[in-house]
């Protein structure tokens, strides 16, 4: 049994900041991250961020990535195990976990848990062919190990994700037939989607993906366009001779183990799926479980670090560590927070997180 | 080019990859090339190879949709060895990799 004050489960950006603060504070903290590589999704986004100095606006995110482990490597208080994955989180407190291929037991006294979001999928037929991926798969094996998914690419998904994935496939060589949404209008920044569309890569708004063909990979797209109902229009079918359809339609939450935790759990649609009932401290209704990122409602890497940083510093403050300063960084993390919801697509975030937020 | 490695990104204005030692396996009996530190997945596809397994019931092909771990579409045999998530299981000289089609054996 490995006996640790704070555990945190998942070393993506969420994780790996509220490692750092918890132990700052004086929190000797766990990190089990399940891949050979911890950052998270930071490790595939090639753009630059948003938001301020603070959340490393202006820099890549593949170059946040590591000076987060940097700075880990240099606090003694964290101990950070890569290809370890939490399997389940008990009524006594204990939590079981693989790290390395060796089953283990942890009994923590405070636990983050900070385990991301995963891709959604779109249902129509012939979805399950290979060649059809979502879009965190594409960058990933496009970003992280420099193999392009295909050479013509059906992107499905004009938010921001859709977006700069295209821009990123672009940018190694691929061709994008096309970018579909089902929306109206582009859900994305528009400064991302004129990037694009400056590029030659079309932007159909109100269509939808009517079937993929094809017998062992897809070879073709359908797509149809909908009317104000939503209802397919029939004769307004368009065809793509693609060998990649991206699916760029959004994540939720994931979630088992705050399940398995028993903590409340609500479904918010602005946050993306079922997350859980939290104060704004980020402590769900299960005393010493906190949580912070993806997890708790799907916004951006930027908000996720802050998030972090705040359940840290929670989670050490409430073991009893104490300094001078530590209001005035919770205060800071709160400010920093509400400044990156302020835009449109911050509305959202904002009514969703007034009906979970206690 | 080489044929095989024609999805291999050579040229890239942001980011360079490390390709500096070459490991052999093979998928199905068939010798394939891929790089130290690159995912079992990530060599298949890069040599053009997108079906990995077959799914129980219906046996329609499957292949990878989140590379992450999550969605278990990418589950093969690795080494005798079933429900590898080639998705996240480092590529190692010598693997031997198979295409799974059913629920996999224990042992």
């Amino acid at each position: 049994m490995i006996e640790v004050e704070v555990l945190v489960i998942g070393g993506g950006p969420a994780g790996l900041c509220a490692a750092i603060n918890a132990a700052q504070a004086g929190a000797q903290v766990l990190v089990l991250e399940r891949h050979e590589l911890p950052g998270g999704q930071l490790v595939k986004q090639t753009h630059m961020f948003f938001g301020s100095e603070k959340q490393y606006a202006s820099v890549r995110g593949v170059d946040i990535a590591p000076k987060l482990i940097d700075k880990i490597a240099k606090l003694d208080k964290i101990n950070l195990e890569t290809q370890a994955t939490a399997l389940g989180i008990y009524e006594d407190g204990v939590v079981t976990a693989e790290i390395k291929g060796v089953y283990t037991h942890i009994k923590p006294k405070r636990i983050i848990v900070a385990t991301g979001a995963s891709e959604k999928t779109l249902v129509f037929p012939n979805n399950d062919l290979p060649g059809i991926y979502g879009a965190g798969a594409v960058q990933t094996l496009m970003n992280v190990y420099g193999v392009k998914p295909g050479n013509n690419v059906l992107m499905v998904g004009a938010g921001n994700i859709g977006l700069i994935v295209s821009y990123q496939l672009a940018q190694a060589g691929v061709k994008i037939k096309a970018i579909i949404d089902a929306a109206p209008k582009i859900g994305g920044y528009l400064v991302h989607a004129a990037k694009v569309q400056r590029m030659g890569i079309p932007i159909l708004t109100g269509y939808t993906v009517k079937e993929a063909v094809g017998t062992d990979c897809i070879q073709k797209a359908v797509i149809v366009k909908l009317d104000e109902n939503w209802q397919p229009v029939e004769g307004t079918e368009i065809e793509y001779e693609v060998d990649v359809m991206c699916i760029a339609v959004g994540l939720s939450p994931l979630a088992e183990l705050l399940w398995q935790a028993g903590c409340d759990m609500k479904y918010i649609s602005e946050l993306s799926g079922f997350v859980p009932v939290r104060t704004k401290m980020l402590e769900t209704s299960v005393k010493g479980m906190y949580v912070a990122g993806d997890v708790c409602g799907v916004e951006e890497a930027t908000s996720a670090m802050v998030e972090g940083y705040l359940a840290g510093l929670a989670a050490a403050e409430s073991l009893g560590y104490k300094n001078e300063i530590m209001a005035e960084k919770r205060q800071d993390y709160i400010d920093q927070l509400e400044a990156l919801r302020g835009g449109h697509i911050g509305k959202k975030i904002l009514s969703g997180l007034k009906k979970v937020t206690i | 080019m080489d044929k095989q490695f024609k999805l291999r990104i050579t040229k890239h204005p942001i980011l360079t990859f490390n390709k500096d030692k070459t490991v052999k396996f093979t998928f199905e009996g068939k010798e394939l090339e891929g790089y130290e530190g690159e995912t079992i997945a990530a060599a298949l596809h890069a040599n053009g190879i997108k079906v990995l397994s077959h799914s129980h019931e219906r046996k329609r092909a499957r292949g990878f949709y989140c590379a992450i771990g999550n969605c278990g579409q990418c589950n093969m045999i690795v080494n005798g060895m079933s429900n590898v998530r080639v998705c996240t299981e480092m590529l190692e000289d010598g693997m031997i990799v198979q295409t799974q089609n059913d629920k996999g054996r224990l042992l």
